[in-house]
């Protein structure tokens, strides 16, 4: 096999198994990173997947990896395979925008923690890829620099706010992405694309240089192709982070051992009544009943279980983000960075703000700002805010009472199959519903993964997630490696291989 | 529940610092009356004897050693700046606002 085709195979393979073929020196990593920005030349006009292209700097990265390797150094097994960063996670020299205007052309002075140990570790950094603005959506529609598009249906959305970091690695443009999931934002987009999302337990991975939608719901995670790549990721990125107030203590778990273990006998995975009937399309609903009673006859016991408050979930959310987000991204203001907008008239400091908030947001933004503005003014505080937080202590009390019964919790990750462009985007609150089987986690900051349990209408892909205790991530990758690898017996393969060829722009 | 007019967008705009058009005004404030009755749910549930939850972690003060440590440099801080004077960030008029 000569090199050029070595290289364009092993894209589509995982991103372990790409390891295992750096350190066999079967490939070197500068290849690997090529051959990567060359699949995003060839595809990403079409998908428009990322913001900005990191090329010089990846392949620095890469080429002192590969002498480290040559010189026997003892590496991190990621150490050389290219990683893309959504572009809410600031990187120190290379541009961040959040998907928004009013931070175009901005040049972050220091590295978000989790970027850190990316950098750390040896992985080239591919690039910056698309999202909402400031993390604002369910399909990638509302960032300032264009939609995503879905590697399976260019007509349609590739889940959002993470679409951008779910399409390049759908599309083997990256064999791995971070993600940020405030209400569902990385599972969303890995169940409409046919890859794994997974949220870990809030606190867990430092939030320490994402740009802050919403501080008590933000959590930074993996998108991958598989559950192991996935657990190899979050490894990396999980710990305490003295810079992240919020950071827990905990030691990180062997989350790849999980993985790996295939073995769901004795346990017990429940379903959540309030999670899987009305409002969740027929074949979604089909493909997530398939995939429990594969698990059943793997060994695992399936109980029907109630959290009779999800159903005030989606409220209590869009209530308690709006508020949050009014707060954090009053620090775009045209002072100290970013836009800055200067009206003919009276250009005082406080025109000056309004005309550059004005200018620099989107519809999205400025929607979440306005509402959660009146969500906390005087005289509706209680009513909204308030009550909402109430809901959140009831949501962490139906967790708690189901995980007395059970080990995790199970539900289609999305209600539907991605949707087409445009569809949905004059309608918020049809938009909001995309998020209603994740946003529990959000709220209690358990943790959930996202993995493809198969093709449902128009061939296109549905998710199925996992939710586990706060602290109890090892059990998503459990339930998740040994469902991944009993669906792919019976497809033949990954689901990804299913998805119609994406090659110089032609689709199929 | 109260309707949210183009009045009430128009205050609330005013205290987010947010210049909008005609258009967008008009527009917020048919759908917040939606989104805001989508939410109204919450508050059947929230009954007095509810504590509230502000974090998914319970927290309390995090506080590290009182020592000296790297910080942006000046230069740095003022890299991203719209505009910059004397190793300063160069603001708009603020004295002399209503």
């Amino acid at each position: 096999m000569s090199a050029s085709t070595r290289t364009s195979d092993i894209i589509r393979h995982s991103a372990a198994t790409q390891a295992a073929a750096l350190e066999a020196g079967e490939v070197s990593s500068e290849e690997l990173t090529r051959a990567h920005f060359g699949r995003i030349a060839a595809v990403d006009g079409e998908l428009n997947a990322f913001l900005h292209l990191n090329q010089d700097e990846a392949l620095t990265t890469a080429r002192d990896v590969d002498a480290r390797r040559a010189a026997g150094e003892e590496l991190h097994g990621l150490a050389g395979v290219p990683i893309a960063v959504k572009d809410v996670v600031v990187t120190e020299g290379q541009p961040t925008t959040a998907g928004s205007k009013i931070l175009q052309g901005w040049i972050p002075p220091y590295d978000a923690t989790l970027v850190r140990a990316l950098r750390k570790a040896g992985l080239p950094i591919l690039g910056k890829t698309n999202m909402d603005e400031f993390a604002m959506g369910s399909s990638t529609e509302s960032s300032a620099y264009g939609p995503t598009r879905n590697p399976w249906d260019r007509d349609r959305i590739p889940g959002g706010s993470g679409g951008g970091s779910a399409a390049a690695v759908g599309s083997y443009e990256a064999p791995l992405a971070i993600g940020t999931d405030t209400g569902g934002s990385i599972r969303q987009p890995g169940a409409v694309t046919g890859t794994v999302g997974v949220k870990p337990t809030y606190g867990s991975v430092s939030r320490y240089g994402l740009i802050a939608m919403a501080s008590s719901l933000d959590q930074a995670g993996p998108v991958t192709r598989t559950v192991e790549d996935s657990a190899l990721l979050h490894e990396l990125i999980a710990g305490h982070d003295p810079h992240d107030s919020t950071s827990l203590p905990d030691p990180v778990a062997d989350l790849t051992a999980a993985a790996r273990s295939q073995d769901v006998k004795g346990l017990r995975i429940g379903v959540i009544e309030e999670l899987e009937g009305e409002g969740f399309a027929p074949e979604v609903r089909a493909r997530f009943t398939e995939s429990l009673d594969q698990l059943e006859r793997a060994g695992a016991e399936i109980v029907r279980v109630t959290c009779p408050n999800f159903t005030y979930a989606l409220g209590a959310y869009y209530l308690i983000m709006p508020s949050e987000a009014s707060s954090n991204l009053a620090k775009f203001d045209g002072m100290r960075f970013g836009l800055r907008v200067i009206p003919e008239d009276h250009p005082t400091a406080e025109n000056v703000m309004k005309a550059t908030r004005g200018a620099g947001f989107g519809d999205e933004v400025k929607r979440r700002i306005l509402l959660g503005t009146y969500a906390l003014s005087a005289g509706y505080y209680d009513a909204y805010y308030g009550s909402a937080q109430k809901v959140r202590t009831l949501v962490q009390r139906d967790f708690a009472a189901a995980f007395e019964q059970v080990d995790v919790l199970a539900s289609p990750t999305s209600p539907t199959v991605a949707f087409r462009l445009g569809e949905k985007i004059d309608d918020p609150t049809a938009m909001y519903m995309n998020d209603i089987a994740t946003i529990p986690a959000n709220l209690a900051g358990t943790p959930g993964i996202s993995v493809p349990s198969g093709l449902a209408e128009d061939g296109l892909p549905a998710g199925i997630q996992f939710l586990a205790p706060a602290r109890a991530d090892a059990r998503l990758y459990r339930v998740g490696g040994a469902l991944e690898a009993l669906l792919e017996d019976s497809w033949g393969g990954p689901l990804l291989a299913k998805a119609p060829e994406l090659t110089n722009g032609a689709q199929r | 529940m109260p309707s949210i007019g183009r009045d009430d967008v128009a205050r609330l705009a005013d205290l987010a610092r947010i210049q909008l058009t005609e258009e967008e005004t008009a527009r917020f404030a048919g759908e917040f009356d939606s989104i805001m009755d989508a939410v109204a749910s919450v508050s059947e549930v929230a009954t007095e004897d509810v504590p509230a939850t502000s974090h998914p972690i319970a927290m309390t003060n995090v506080l590290r050693e009182d020592v000296v440590e790297t910080t942006l440099t000046q230069e740095q801080a003022l890299a991203g700046a719209p505009d910059a004077q004397d190793g300063r960030f160069a603001v708009p008029q603020i004295l002399g606002e209503e």
